[in-house]
């Protein structure tokens, strides 16, 4: 353990190949797993948080329940946050903007086109436009009979199904307002370098040999000391048995051989699951494809090794800025921080010590 | 924050503003934060939701658990040095003190687990990364010899043995008083994290305040001295490292200018002020040295109240993550010149 301090520390942060070994396991080790959560085809229909729930049996989330149904009143997500009895979390955001002045993912025009060019301004949904009682239909590209069945084995994109004013997501029409949903199912990220994991106090929190981040409950005492580290908030210690719990990415699946219960329900692939390796190199191919369809706002995020917590495990592409799902723009494991943080205190220590024998200096008076 | 979509899209500002719901109105989380606090600094997040999870941490638990092994740090020194010197009430004060501190420590630390049974879970494994985990190695020695020492002084037994055992809880002491900002510095609450230089500093001043103080309330006007000393000085380097840390906090700081944190942070300083002068000014009579050595004391708890407030109250406050975070962003891309956020909001 003390190997984390020596050297550049190389473990506390920064790119780091293969966390599974740098925690011990042995080289021949299976592959690191993840998710990659491609939101741009998420219909937040939930069945990740459901499949979730009755795989790892987790309980009833009494998120706020001070409410009447456990309504929160502020969009279709009334599951609200990531927590210790929910590992899926799938973010609603009802993307309000006055007429007119929306970006492509809102359907307004795409970028460098001209607004007077359109007839409407704005086209919403694949709904056609009524200029002055005159339906005028956005024009179609070639592939975009949505009722046309996909051939066996084959997947239909759902955004090629749109039309070519740059309408993404999913719209509805409103006098004066534009408005977009965007959806996005989170869970833990299995960073690189994970702050729970770090600062676990008894060895409950470890990194299996597929690279994940999983709590022993039997060893877990209730500390808290993960719930406050983790610079995205998922894991939360559950009030009636005292334990901190959070995503396992299913570890009894992957013993088995399965997928993980969420990614097996999720009916659009937004959760796919996979080698760590394979998924960036899906997720570089889905980006680029967006970005080239005019998708200017997709990126990916906790991809990049660099990052602050070394990249994550479970990554995801958003079609928006991450805080607006919810998540920190730009984490770092806190950990990174803590050599120097030892440092410090240390020579505090000192400090308060030489304070205490200077006390007593000049002998009595 | 130059992302001014407030005016722009006064329908989300609307729902930052309105539609927050503050996680744990109800439950475990009640009375530890304030109302969400949403600064006027323009930012986007879910709904005005918190980002991270604020702390679990009981109250007034985790506080008091750091006012009395801060107490306990430095009464162990001037026990240990107040025997050597001389000074017996001092060295009983201190002693008992340290003892006292230590085993009260211990009891609401293991209290504050969830699951408080498994506490000796905590010694199945030493992780330098964990400082939870190292402070319940300094702790466990300190509070066998602390307790060993204050026998030896309640029993006049072994006293070689008491003095020695007095030695080495004295040498562990200061490590105690410290690494408690470590403890609160290495998470993810901006508040926290952000102050990880000045917090040792603030904690170690609010350790010797405390212990002085106790060495004040219970040393004689012959022997206190060096409990008087102490208590001044880290009194002087609390309040002093207290307001540094405030203000280099900047936006992060607002924590501590509002709200409960606010009051408890401004009590503490009244406190600590008016211990100091009474302890340059009455050290001399019994009666104005014990009231002095209990303000700085209660100076010294406030100040630990205060500081875990904050961090409670910083956590829940998505601006502390998203504006700093956002700004180190562009920072970074104003010193590399490139821009590779997509264009979000240059439609708009
Ligand atoms: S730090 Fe948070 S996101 Fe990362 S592995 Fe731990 S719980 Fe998951
Ligand atoms: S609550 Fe449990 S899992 Fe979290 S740090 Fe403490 S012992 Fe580890
Ligand atoms: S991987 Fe398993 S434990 Fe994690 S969110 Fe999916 S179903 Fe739940």
């Amino acid at each position: 353990m003390w190997d984390a301090f020596s050297g550049a520390a190389s473990s506390l942060s920064g790119p780091l190949p293969d966390p599974t070994t740098d925690a011990g396991w042995s080289g021949d080790h299976p592959k690191r797993v993840g998710f990659f959560t491609d939101t741009s085809v998420c219909i937040g229909c939930k069945a990740c948080e459901v499949a979730c729930k009755e795989w790892n049996l987790v309980p009833d989330d009494g998120t706020d329940a001070s409410d009447l149904y456990r309504l929160t009143g502020m969009s279709y997500d009334n599951t609200g946050d990531l927590g210790a009895s929910s590992w899926r979390h799938v973010a609603f955001i009802e993307d309000v903007r006055p007429h007119g002045s929306a970006t492509a993912a809102h359907g307004g025009p795409p970028s460098g086109v001209p607004v007077d060019s359109l007839a409407t301004g704005f086209l919403p949904s694949g709904l056609p436009a009524v200029t002055d009682g005159a339906p005028s239909t956005p024009t179609l590209r070639a592939p975009r009979d949505a009722a046309t069945a996909p051939a066996p084995g084959e997947t239909v994109d759902l955004l090629a199904l749109l039309p070519d004013t740059g309408a993404h997501g999913q719209q509805t029409p409103d006098d004066e307002r534009d408005v977009r949903w965007l959806m996005s199912s989170d869970v833990c990220k299995h960073c690189t370098h994970a702050g729970c994991l770090d600062v676990c106090p008894t060895g409950a929190l470890f990194r299996t040999e597929y690279g994940t981040v999983v709590v022993q409950d039997d060893i877990c005492n209730g500390c808290g000391y993960c719930v406050p580290s983790c610079p995205y908030g998922v894991i939360d210690v559950r009030e009636d048995d005292g334990g901190a719990h959070k995503c396992t990415l299913c570890y009894d699946r992957l013993g088995a051989g399965m997928e993980p219960a969420c990614a097996k329900a999720c009916p659009t692939n937004s959760i796919q699951f996979g080698d760590l390796d394979e998924l960036q190199a899906a997720a570089d191919a889905r980006l680029a494809e967006l970005h080239g369809r005019g998708v200017t706002e997709a990126r990916l995020y906790g991809r990049d090794p660099d990052d602050g917590v070394g990249g994550d495990g479970a990554f995801f592409l958003l079609l928006d800025e991450p805080e607006v799902y919810g998540m920190p723009p730009e984490p770092i494991v806190t950990t990174r921080d803590l050599p120097e943080m030892w440092r410090n205190a240390a020579l505090t220590a000192v400090g308060l010590g030489a304070a205490v024998v200077a006390a007593f200096w000049g002998g009595r008076k | 924050m130059t992302d001014a979509n407030a005016a722009e899209m006064p329908e989300r500002a609307r729902i930052d503003r309105d539609a927050v719901k503050p996680r744990g109105q109800k439950s475990r989380r009640r009375g530890r934060g304030d109302e969400l606090q949403v600064p006027e600094a323009e930012f986007r997040s879910y709904y005005g939701r918190p980002i991270i999870k604020a702390p679990v941490w009981k109250n007034p638990d985790v506080p008091l658990y750091l006012f009395l092994g801060g107490l306990a740090a430095t009464s162990s020194g001037l026990g240990a040095l107040g025997g050597a010197t001389d000074r017996p009430t001092l060295r009983r004060t201190g002693r008992l003190a340290a003892a006292a501190g230590a085993a009260g420590g211990t009891v609401f630390l293991v209290h504050d687990l969830h699951r408080p049974k498994r506490f000796l879970h905590m010694l199945r494994v030493f992780k330098p990364t964990s400082p939870l985990s190292v402070g319940t190695w300094i702790l466990s020695p300190f509070a066998t010899f602390a307790a060993a020492t204050a026998a030896s002084e309640l029993t006049g037994l072994f006293r070689r043995a008491g003095d020695a055992s007095g030695a080495v809880a004295a040498v562990i002491g200061p490590a105690l008083g410290t690494y408690t900002a470590v403890l609160f510095s290495n998470t993810a609450v901006p508040t926290w994290h952000e102050a990880h230089r000045e917090l040792p500093i603030v904690f170690a001043g609010s350790a010797a305040a405390a212990g002085g103080g106790m060495g004040l309330v219970g040393a004689s006007v012959r022997d206190n001295v060096p409990a008087a000393r102490l208590a001044v000085a880290g009194a002087v380097v609390e309040l002093a490292a207290g307001e540094f840390m405030e203000r280099k906090l900047g936006l992060l700081g607002d924590v501590y200018q509002k709200g409960r944190a606010h009051t408890l942070m401004r009590a503490s300083k009244a406190c600590l002020a008016a211990g100091a002068v009474g302890a340059v000014l009455g050290r001399r009579h019994r009666w104005s040295a014990a009231l002095s050595g209990l303000a700085l004391m209660a100076g010294s708890a406030l100040t630990r109240f205060g500081v875990f407030d904050a961090g409670i109250a910083s956590a829940n406050d998505p601006a502390h993550i998203v504006v700093p975070q956002r700004e180190r962003i562009r920072q970074r891309q104003a010193t590399t010149g490139t821009d590779v956020a997509p264009p979000d909001r240059t439609f708009a």
